[in-house]
Protein backbone atom coordinates (compact mmCIF):
# COMPACT_ATOMS: atom_id res chain seq x y z
CA UNK A 1 0.00 0.00 0.00
CA UNK A 2 1.66 2.99 -1.56
CA UNK A 3 0.38 6.26 0.74
CA UNK A 4 0.43 9.54 -0.86
CA UNK A 5 2.63 12.69 0.28
CA UNK A 6 0.14 14.16 1.84
CA UNK A 7 -1.29 11.07 3.76
CA UNK A 8 2.26 10.52 4.92
CA UNK A 9 2.73 13.69 6.10
CA UNK A 10 -1.05 13.91 7.76
CA UNK A 11 0.02 10.30 9.62
CA UNK A 12 3.44 12.38 11.22
CA UNK A 13 1.25 15.09 12.23
CA UNK A 14 -1.32 12.69 13.80
CA UNK A 15 1.54 11.26 15.28
CA UNK A 16 2.56 13.86 16.87
CA UNK A 17 -0.40 15.51 18.28
CA UNK A 18 -0.86 11.88 19.49
CA UNK A 19 2.84 11.92 21.54
CA UNK A 20 2.53 15.59 23.23
CA UNK A 21 -0.95 15.41 23.61
CA UNK A 22 -2.81 12.09 24.37
CA UNK A 23 -0.23 9.36 25.59
CA UNK A 24 1.26 11.53 28.73
CA UNK A 25 -2.54 11.94 29.99
CA UNK A 26 -4.09 8.03 29.00
CA UNK A 27 -3.15 6.69 32.05
CA UNK A 28 -4.63 9.83 33.89
CA UNK A 29 -7.93 9.76 31.53
CA UNK A 30 -8.31 5.84 32.18
CA UNK A 31 -7.74 6.09 36.27
CA UNK A 32 -10.25 9.31 36.92
CA UNK A 33 -12.80 7.52 34.23
CA UNK A 34 -13.08 10.97 32.03
CA UNK A 35 -11.52 12.89 29.35
CA UNK A 36 -10.25 16.36 30.34
CA UNK A 37 -12.64 19.23 28.92
CA UNK A 38 -9.81 20.88 26.65
CA UNK A 39 -9.36 17.97 25.42
CA UNK A 40 -12.09 18.13 23.11
CA UNK A 41 -11.13 21.62 22.11
CA UNK A 42 -7.76 20.16 20.63
CA UNK A 43 -9.00 17.71 19.15
CA UNK A 44 -11.56 20.15 17.20
CA UNK A 45 -8.62 22.62 16.53
CA UNK A 46 -6.70 19.68 14.82
CA UNK A 47 -10.43 19.35 12.76
CA UNK A 48 -10.61 15.41 13.97
CA UNK A 49 -13.88 16.08 15.47
CA UNK A 50 -15.07 16.69 11.87
CA UNK A 51 -12.75 14.64 10.19
CA UNK A 52 -14.74 13.23 7.30
CA UNK A 53 -16.96 16.44 6.81
CA UNK A 54 -16.21 18.48 4.53
CA UNK A 55 -15.03 21.70 4.02
CA UNK A 56 -18.06 23.26 3.16
CA UNK A 57 -18.89 22.86 7.28
CA UNK A 58 -15.61 23.35 8.42
CA UNK A 59 -14.50 19.28 8.06
CA UNK A 60 -11.14 18.49 7.08
CA UNK A 61 -12.47 16.28 4.20
CA UNK A 62 -9.87 13.78 5.10
CA UNK A 63 -10.61 10.69 2.37
CA UNK A 64 -11.28 7.29 4.23
CA UNK A 65 -7.56 6.06 4.04
CA UNK A 66 -6.35 9.49 5.79
CA UNK A 67 -9.14 8.70 8.48
CA UNK A 68 -8.11 5.51 9.17
CA UNK A 69 -4.46 6.71 9.86
CA UNK A 70 -5.70 9.18 12.34
CA UNK A 71 -7.55 6.11 13.95
CA UNK A 72 -4.64 3.94 14.44
CA UNK A 73 -2.71 7.02 15.69
CA UNK A 74 -5.36 8.07 18.60
CA UNK A 75 -5.97 4.29 18.62
CA UNK A 76 -2.11 4.12 19.67
CA UNK A 77 -2.87 6.76 22.45
CA UNK A 78 -5.91 6.12 24.37
CA UNK A 79 -8.66 4.04 22.90
CA UNK A 80 -11.63 6.66 24.96
CA UNK A 81 -10.15 9.21 22.90
CA UNK A 82 -10.46 7.65 19.69
CA UNK A 83 -13.63 6.57 20.66
CA UNK A 84 -14.63 10.35 20.99
CA UNK A 85 -13.71 10.77 17.72
CA UNK A 86 -15.04 8.33 15.84
CA UNK A 87 -18.37 8.93 17.89
CA UNK A 88 -18.23 12.34 16.20
CA UNK A 89 -17.72 11.54 13.32
CA UNK A 90 -20.44 8.72 13.16
CA UNK A 91 -23.10 11.16 13.81
CA UNK A 92 -21.83 14.01 11.95
CA UNK A 93 -21.56 11.40 8.34
CA UNK A 94 -24.53 10.18 9.44
CA UNK A 95 -26.21 13.66 9.39
CA UNK A 96 -24.20 15.07 6.41
CA UNK A 97 -25.80 12.06 4.46
CA UNK A 98 -29.17 11.73 5.08
CA UNK A 99 -29.93 14.53 7.68
CA UNK A 100 -32.22 17.33 6.12
CA UNK A 101 -30.42 20.89 4.92
CA UNK A 102 -31.64 22.28 8.28
CA UNK A 103 -29.99 19.43 10.02
CA UNK A 104 -27.17 19.71 8.27
CA UNK A 105 -26.86 23.43 8.81
CA UNK A 106 -27.59 23.40 12.20
CA UNK A 107 -25.14 20.68 13.29
CA UNK A 108 -22.44 19.47 11.28
CA UNK A 109 -20.40 22.86 12.11
CA UNK A 110 -20.68 22.59 15.64
CA UNK A 111 -19.61 19.11 15.56
CA UNK A 112 -16.71 20.11 13.57
CA UNK A 113 -15.59 23.00 16.07
CA UNK A 114 -16.18 20.97 19.66
CA UNK A 115 -18.91 23.44 20.39
CA UNK A 116 -21.43 20.70 20.20
CA UNK A 117 -20.73 16.68 21.29
CA UNK A 118 -22.47 14.19 19.87
CA UNK A 119 -23.32 10.60 21.05
CA UNK A 120 -24.87 7.35 19.65
CA UNK A 121 -27.21 5.83 21.29
CA UNK A 122 -29.26 2.53 19.82
CA UNK A 123 -27.98 0.10 22.65
CA UNK A 124 -30.36 -0.40 25.40
CA UNK A 125 -30.57 -3.00 28.57
CA UNK A 126 -32.24 -5.71 27.06
CA UNK A 127 -30.87 -5.26 23.26
CA UNK A 128 -27.69 -5.14 21.87
CA UNK A 129 -26.60 -6.92 18.83
CA UNK A 130 -30.44 -8.02 18.58
CA UNK A 131 -31.01 -4.37 17.76
CA UNK A 132 -33.95 -4.59 15.52
CA UNK A 133 -35.83 -5.77 18.40
CA UNK A 134 -35.34 -2.40 20.30
CA UNK A 135 -37.79 -0.96 22.53
CA UNK A 136 -37.26 2.95 22.90
CA UNK A 137 -41.07 4.14 21.49
CA UNK A 138 -41.44 7.18 19.50
CA UNK A 139 -45.03 8.67 19.27
CA UNK A 140 -46.24 11.19 17.52
CA UNK A 141 -47.33 14.23 19.21
CA UNK A 142 -49.63 16.10 17.08
CA UNK A 143 -48.00 17.15 13.57
CA UNK A 144 -45.19 18.81 14.98
CA UNK A 145 -43.82 16.68 18.00
CA UNK A 146 -42.26 13.31 18.76
CA UNK A 147 -42.96 11.79 22.37
CA UNK A 148 -40.05 9.44 23.22
CA UNK A 149 -40.03 6.93 26.49
CA UNK A 150 -37.20 4.35 26.88
CA UNK A 151 -34.18 3.58 28.05
CA UNK A 152 -30.47 3.74 26.39
CA UNK A 153 -27.69 1.74 28.06
CA UNK A 154 -24.06 2.25 27.51
CA UNK A 155 -23.58 5.17 25.56
CA UNK A 156 -20.68 6.19 24.61
CA UNK A 157 -19.68 9.72 25.98
CA UNK A 158 -23.29 9.98 27.16
CA UNK A 159 -22.18 11.48 30.15
CA UNK A 160 -21.30 14.65 28.26
CA UNK A 161 -22.74 14.73 25.08
CA UNK A 162 -24.83 17.62 24.03
CA UNK A 163 -26.53 15.57 21.40
CA UNK A 164 -27.95 12.46 20.64
CA UNK A 165 -29.12 10.47 17.63
CA UNK A 166 -31.02 8.23 19.23
CA UNK A 167 -32.88 4.78 17.75
CA UNK A 168 -36.11 3.88 18.37
CA UNK A 169 -39.56 2.86 17.22
CA UNK A 170 -41.96 4.87 15.71
CA UNK A 171 -45.54 2.68 14.57
CA UNK A 172 -43.64 -0.10 15.01
CA UNK A 173 -40.92 1.09 12.62
CA UNK A 174 -36.98 1.61 12.62
CA UNK A 175 -36.52 5.19 13.22
CA UNK A 176 -33.46 7.80 14.17
CA UNK A 177 -34.10 11.22 15.76
CA UNK A 178 -31.74 13.78 17.04
CA UNK A 179 -32.06 14.90 20.96
CA UNK A 180 -30.55 17.53 22.40
CA UNK A 181 -29.36 17.27 25.75
CA UNK A 182 -32.02 19.48 27.49
CA UNK A 183 -35.06 17.81 25.64
CA UNK A 184 -37.95 18.27 28.67
CA UNK A 185 -38.46 14.35 29.81
CA UNK A 186 -34.30 13.71 28.86
CA UNK A 187 -31.75 12.39 31.82
CA UNK A 188 -29.06 10.57 32.08
CA UNK A 189 -27.06 8.74 34.51
CA UNK A 190 -23.30 8.30 34.87
CA UNK A 191 -21.80 4.91 34.44
CA UNK A 192 -18.24 3.71 36.13
CA UNK A 193 -16.27 1.26 36.63
CA UNK A 194 -16.24 -0.44 33.48
CA UNK A 195 -13.27 -3.04 32.83
CA UNK A 196 -12.08 -0.84 29.63
CA UNK A 197 -11.90 2.59 27.63
CA UNK A 198 -12.89 3.42 31.13
CA UNK A 199 -12.58 7.62 30.33
CA UNK A 200 -15.29 7.14 27.29
CA UNK A 201 -17.83 8.34 30.34
CA UNK A 202 -20.53 5.64 29.42
CA UNK A 203 -24.04 6.92 30.77
CA UNK A 204 -27.83 5.74 31.00
CA UNK A 205 -30.10 7.78 29.01
CA UNK A 206 -33.77 7.88 30.47
CA UNK A 207 -36.78 9.12 27.90
CA UNK A 208 -39.97 9.93 29.80
CA UNK A 209 -42.06 11.58 27.90
CA UNK A 210 -39.15 13.15 26.22
CA UNK A 211 -40.43 15.97 24.02
CA UNK A 212 -38.93 16.65 20.57
CA UNK A 213 -39.58 18.21 16.94
CA UNK A 214 -40.70 15.78 14.43
CA UNK A 215 -38.43 17.83 11.98
CA UNK A 216 -35.79 16.13 13.83
CA UNK A 217 -36.30 12.77 12.41
CA UNK A 218 -33.07 11.86 10.45
CA UNK A 219 -33.78 9.61 7.40
CA UNK A 220 -36.61 7.98 6.94
CA UNK A 221 -38.61 5.22 8.80
CA UNK A 222 -38.63 1.77 8.40
CA UNK A 223 -36.45 1.22 5.27
CA UNK A 224 -34.96 4.85 5.41
CA UNK A 225 -33.94 3.47 8.88
CA UNK A 226 -31.21 1.02 7.52
CA UNK A 227 -28.89 3.29 5.87
CA UNK A 228 -29.25 5.68 8.75
CA UNK A 229 -27.76 3.04 11.50
CA UNK A 230 -25.42 1.28 9.00
CA UNK A 231 -24.03 4.47 7.45
CA UNK A 232 -22.97 5.38 11.05
CA UNK A 233 -22.15 1.49 12.42
CA UNK A 234 -19.69 1.08 8.96
CA UNK A 235 -18.27 4.38 9.99
CA UNK A 236 -17.46 3.36 13.30
CA UNK A 237 -16.49 -0.39 12.44
CA UNK A 238 -13.95 1.18 10.20
CA UNK A 239 -12.71 3.29 13.23
CA UNK A 240 -12.03 0.37 15.53
CA UNK A 241 -10.68 -1.72 13.10
CA UNK A 242 -7.96 0.77 12.96
CA UNK A 243 -7.40 1.41 16.48
CA UNK A 244 -7.22 -1.45 17.31
CA UNK A 245 -4.21 -1.69 14.77
CA UNK A 246 -2.86 1.32 16.66
CA UNK A 247 -3.50 -0.17 20.18
CA UNK A 248 -1.19 -3.70 18.54
CA UNK A 249 1.16 -1.08 17.31
CA UNK A 250 1.78 0.60 20.75
CA UNK A 251 2.10 -2.69 22.52
CA UNK A 252 4.54 -4.10 20.18
CA UNK A 253 6.70 -0.58 20.72
CA UNK A 254 6.13 -0.87 24.01
CA UNK A 255 7.62 -4.78 23.82
CA UNK A 256 10.35 -4.03 21.79
CA UNK A 257 11.35 -1.30 23.69
CA UNK A 258 11.24 -3.57 27.23
CA UNK A 259 13.05 -6.51 25.53
CA UNK A 260 15.88 -4.18 24.36
CA UNK A 261 16.28 -3.24 27.75
CA UNK A 262 15.14 -5.85 30.54
CA UNK A 263 17.56 -8.92 31.29
CA UNK A 264 16.70 -11.93 32.64
CA UNK A 265 19.47 -15.13 32.80
CA UNK A 266 22.00 -12.71 32.03
CA UNK A 267 21.00 -11.63 28.48
CA UNK A 268 18.05 -9.11 27.21
CA UNK A 269 15.09 -10.54 26.92
CA UNK A 270 14.84 -9.84 23.38
CA UNK A 271 17.50 -12.67 22.67
CA UNK A 272 15.11 -15.39 24.31
CA UNK A 273 13.53 -17.33 21.44
CA UNK A 274 10.04 -18.02 23.38
CA UNK A 275 9.94 -13.96 23.45
CA UNK A 276 11.14 -13.73 19.96
CA UNK A 277 8.42 -16.17 19.36
CA UNK A 278 6.07 -13.84 20.69
CA UNK A 279 7.54 -10.39 18.94
CA UNK A 280 7.13 -12.26 15.61
CA UNK A 281 3.27 -13.43 16.04
CA UNK A 282 3.01 -9.71 16.87
CA UNK A 283 4.39 -8.18 14.04
CA UNK A 284 2.94 -10.62 11.43
CA UNK A 285 -0.50 -10.31 13.10
CA UNK A 286 -0.36 -6.52 13.01
CA UNK A 287 0.95 -5.78 9.34
CA UNK A 288 -1.71 -8.17 7.85
CA UNK A 289 -4.42 -6.37 10.23
CA UNK A 290 -3.15 -3.04 8.64
CA UNK A 291 -3.94 -4.24 5.35
CA UNK A 292 -7.20 -5.67 5.74
CA UNK A 293 -8.09 -1.96 7.29
CA UNK A 294 -6.01 -0.63 3.82
CA UNK A 295 -8.17 -2.79 1.49
CA UNK A 296 -10.90 -1.89 3.47
CA UNK A 297 -10.61 1.76 3.12
CA UNK A 298 -9.40 1.27 -0.75
CA UNK A 299 -12.90 -0.25 -1.47
CA UNK A 300 -14.74 2.45 0.45
CA UNK A 301 -13.02 4.79 -1.42
CA UNK A 302 -13.90 3.15 -4.81
CA UNK A 303 -17.85 2.73 -3.65
CA UNK A 304 -17.12 -0.51 -3.98
CA UNK A 305 -20.41 -2.21 -2.02
CA UNK A 306 -18.51 -5.23 -0.89
CA UNK A 307 -16.76 -2.61 1.58
CA UNK A 308 -19.26 -2.88 4.41
CA UNK A 309 -18.45 -6.34 4.34
CA UNK A 310 -14.44 -5.81 4.11
CA UNK A 311 -14.52 -3.56 7.04
CA UNK A 312 -16.47 -6.12 9.19
CA UNK A 313 -13.96 -8.49 8.24
CA UNK A 314 -11.13 -6.03 9.38
CA UNK A 315 -12.98 -5.32 12.72
CA UNK A 316 -13.49 -8.80 13.34
CA UNK A 317 -9.45 -9.58 12.92
CA UNK A 318 -8.16 -6.83 14.28
CA UNK A 319 -9.94 -6.51 17.43
CA UNK A 320 -8.85 -10.25 18.02
CA UNK A 321 -5.32 -9.51 16.70
CA UNK A 322 -5.44 -6.45 19.51
CA UNK A 323 -6.48 -8.48 22.13
CA UNK A 324 -3.75 -11.47 21.62
CA UNK A 325 -0.83 -8.59 21.48
CA UNK A 326 -2.06 -7.00 24.16
CA UNK A 327 -2.33 -10.55 26.27
CA UNK A 328 1.62 -11.27 25.17
CA UNK A 329 3.02 -7.13 25.74
CA UNK A 330 1.18 -7.87 29.48
CA UNK A 331 3.27 -11.41 29.53
CA UNK A 332 6.67 -9.90 27.97
CA UNK A 333 6.09 -6.67 30.91
CA UNK A 334 5.26 -9.57 33.60
CA UNK A 335 4.64 -7.74 37.16
CA UNK A 336 5.63 -4.49 34.77
CA UNK A 337 2.88 -4.69 32.85
CA UNK A 338 0.11 -5.25 35.62
CA UNK A 339 0.39 -1.91 37.64
CA UNK A 340 -1.90 0.32 37.17
CA UNK A 341 0.66 2.73 35.83
CA UNK A 342 1.59 0.49 32.98
CA UNK A 343 -0.13 1.17 29.20
CA UNK A 344 -0.09 -2.53 28.22
CA UNK A 345 -2.89 -3.52 30.40
CA UNK A 346 -5.06 0.02 29.57
CA UNK A 347 -4.30 -1.57 25.82
CA UNK A 348 -5.22 -5.24 27.56
CA UNK A 349 -8.34 -3.85 28.92
CA UNK A 350 -9.27 -1.76 26.12
CA UNK A 351 -8.80 -4.30 23.70
CA UNK A 352 -11.38 -6.51 25.18
CA UNK A 353 -13.98 -4.17 24.56
CA UNK A 354 -13.36 -3.85 20.98
CA UNK A 355 -14.46 -7.42 20.38
CA UNK A 356 -17.77 -5.86 21.77
CA UNK A 357 -18.88 -3.12 20.80
CA UNK A 358 -20.36 -1.78 16.99
CA UNK A 359 -20.98 -5.40 16.72
CA UNK A 360 -19.81 -8.61 18.44
CA UNK A 361 -17.20 -10.70 16.83
CA UNK A 362 -19.91 -13.53 17.09
CA UNK A 363 -22.10 -11.60 15.15
CA UNK A 364 -19.10 -10.42 12.72
CA UNK A 365 -18.59 -14.17 12.53
CA UNK A 366 -22.40 -14.82 11.10
CA UNK A 367 -22.10 -12.42 8.97
CA UNK A 368 -19.09 -13.03 7.44
CA UNK A 369 -19.76 -16.74 6.95
CA UNK A 370 -22.63 -15.56 4.84
CA UNK A 371 -20.37 -13.24 2.82
CA UNK A 372 -17.19 -16.13 2.18
CA UNK A 373 -20.47 -18.42 0.81
CA UNK A 374 -21.45 -15.58 -1.72
CA UNK A 375 -18.02 -15.12 -2.40
CA UNK A 376 -17.67 -18.78 -3.43
CA UNK A 377 -20.73 -18.78 -5.61
CA UNK A 378 -19.07 -15.76 -7.66
CA UNK B 1 -25.06 -2.42 -24.49
CA UNK B 2 -26.37 -3.71 -20.82
CA UNK B 3 -28.89 -2.45 -19.99
CA UNK B 4 -30.37 -0.83 -16.15
CA UNK B 5 -32.40 -3.62 -15.53
CA UNK B 6 -29.35 -6.84 -16.00
CA UNK B 7 -27.06 -4.88 -14.20
CA UNK B 8 -29.48 -5.05 -11.19
CA UNK B 9 -30.49 -8.20 -12.16
CA UNK B 10 -26.74 -9.68 -12.00
CA UNK B 11 -26.02 -7.63 -8.75
CA UNK B 12 -29.29 -8.99 -6.77
CA UNK B 13 -28.40 -12.76 -8.27
CA UNK B 14 -25.10 -12.54 -5.88
CA UNK B 15 -27.30 -12.10 -2.83
CA UNK B 16 -30.84 -13.60 -3.46
CA UNK B 17 -30.00 -17.63 -4.99
CA UNK B 18 -32.25 -20.49 -5.73
CA UNK B 19 -34.99 -18.04 -6.43
CA UNK B 20 -36.90 -17.14 -9.49
CA UNK B 21 -36.24 -13.06 -9.47
CA UNK B 22 -38.89 -11.46 -11.46
CA UNK B 23 -38.78 -7.84 -12.84
CA UNK B 24 -41.16 -7.58 -10.34
CA UNK B 25 -40.66 -9.58 -7.72
CA UNK B 26 -40.83 -7.59 -4.17
CA UNK B 27 -37.03 -8.61 -2.56
CA UNK B 28 -37.52 -6.66 0.47
CA UNK B 29 -41.23 -8.00 1.21
CA UNK B 30 -40.28 -10.99 0.37
CA UNK B 31 -37.88 -11.89 3.19
CA UNK B 32 -35.12 -12.10 0.02
CA UNK B 33 -32.41 -9.96 1.78
CA UNK B 34 -31.28 -8.64 4.98
CA UNK B 35 -30.50 -5.09 6.35
CA UNK B 36 -27.15 -4.77 5.32
CA UNK B 37 -27.76 -5.89 2.17
CA UNK B 38 -29.89 -2.47 1.81
CA UNK B 39 -26.63 -0.58 2.33
CA UNK B 40 -24.89 -2.42 -0.33
CA UNK B 41 -27.60 -1.89 -2.44
CA UNK B 42 -27.66 1.91 -2.36
CA UNK B 43 -23.68 1.79 -2.73
CA UNK B 44 -24.01 -0.34 -5.62
CA UNK B 45 -26.71 2.08 -7.54
CA UNK B 46 -24.59 5.08 -6.39
CA UNK B 47 -21.32 3.79 -8.09
CA UNK B 48 -22.91 1.98 -11.22
CA UNK B 49 -25.37 4.49 -11.79
CA UNK B 50 -23.34 7.70 -11.00
CA UNK B 51 -26.01 9.06 -8.75
CA UNK B 52 -25.94 10.22 -5.08
CA UNK B 53 -29.40 8.72 -3.21
CA UNK B 54 -30.15 11.02 -0.67
CA UNK B 55 -32.75 11.04 2.62
CA UNK B 56 -36.17 11.85 0.20
CA UNK B 57 -35.00 8.56 -1.91
CA UNK B 58 -35.32 6.86 1.52
CA UNK B 59 -38.82 4.89 0.61
CA UNK B 60 -38.98 1.72 -0.33
CA UNK B 61 -41.14 1.74 -3.12
CA UNK B 62 -38.20 3.38 -4.87
CA UNK B 63 -35.98 0.25 -3.80
CA UNK B 64 -38.89 -2.86 -3.38
CA UNK B 65 -37.91 -4.87 -7.43
CA UNK B 66 -36.12 -4.48 -10.26
CA UNK B 67 -38.37 -2.21 -12.18
CA UNK B 68 -38.54 -0.23 -8.74
CA UNK B 69 -34.69 0.46 -9.01
CA UNK B 70 -35.19 0.83 -12.56
CA UNK B 71 -37.76 3.61 -12.72
CA UNK B 72 -35.77 5.08 -9.72
CA UNK B 73 -32.56 5.51 -11.56
CA UNK B 74 -34.29 7.20 -14.83
CA UNK B 75 -36.03 10.10 -12.48
CA UNK B 76 -31.97 10.23 -11.02
CA UNK B 77 -30.61 10.83 -14.39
Amino acid sequence: MQLSEKQKKDRLSFREFVDNEIIPNAGTYDREERLAGELIAKLAAQGYNGAVLPEKYDGRAMDFITYGLLNEELGRGCASVRGLVMMQNMVALTILKWGTEEQKERWLKRIASGETVAAFALTEPDFGSDAMHIETSITDEGDSAFIINGHKKWITLGQTADLFLVFGKRRGKLTAVLVEKDSPGFHRTAMGGLLGVRASMLAELHFDNCIVPQENVVGRPGFGFVPVGITALNLGRYSIAWGCVGIGQACLEACLDHTSKRKQFGDYLKNHQLIQEMIADMTVSLKAGRLLCYQAGHLHEEGDQNAIMEIMVAKYFTSKMAFSIANNAVQIHGAAGCGSDSPVQRHLRDAKIMEIIEGTSQIHQIKIADYAYKEQAD
Amino acid sequence: MIDNRSMIRTFLSRYIRNFDLKDDTDIFGGGLVNSLFAMQLIAFLEKEFSITIENTDLKLNNFRSVNAMASFIDTKA
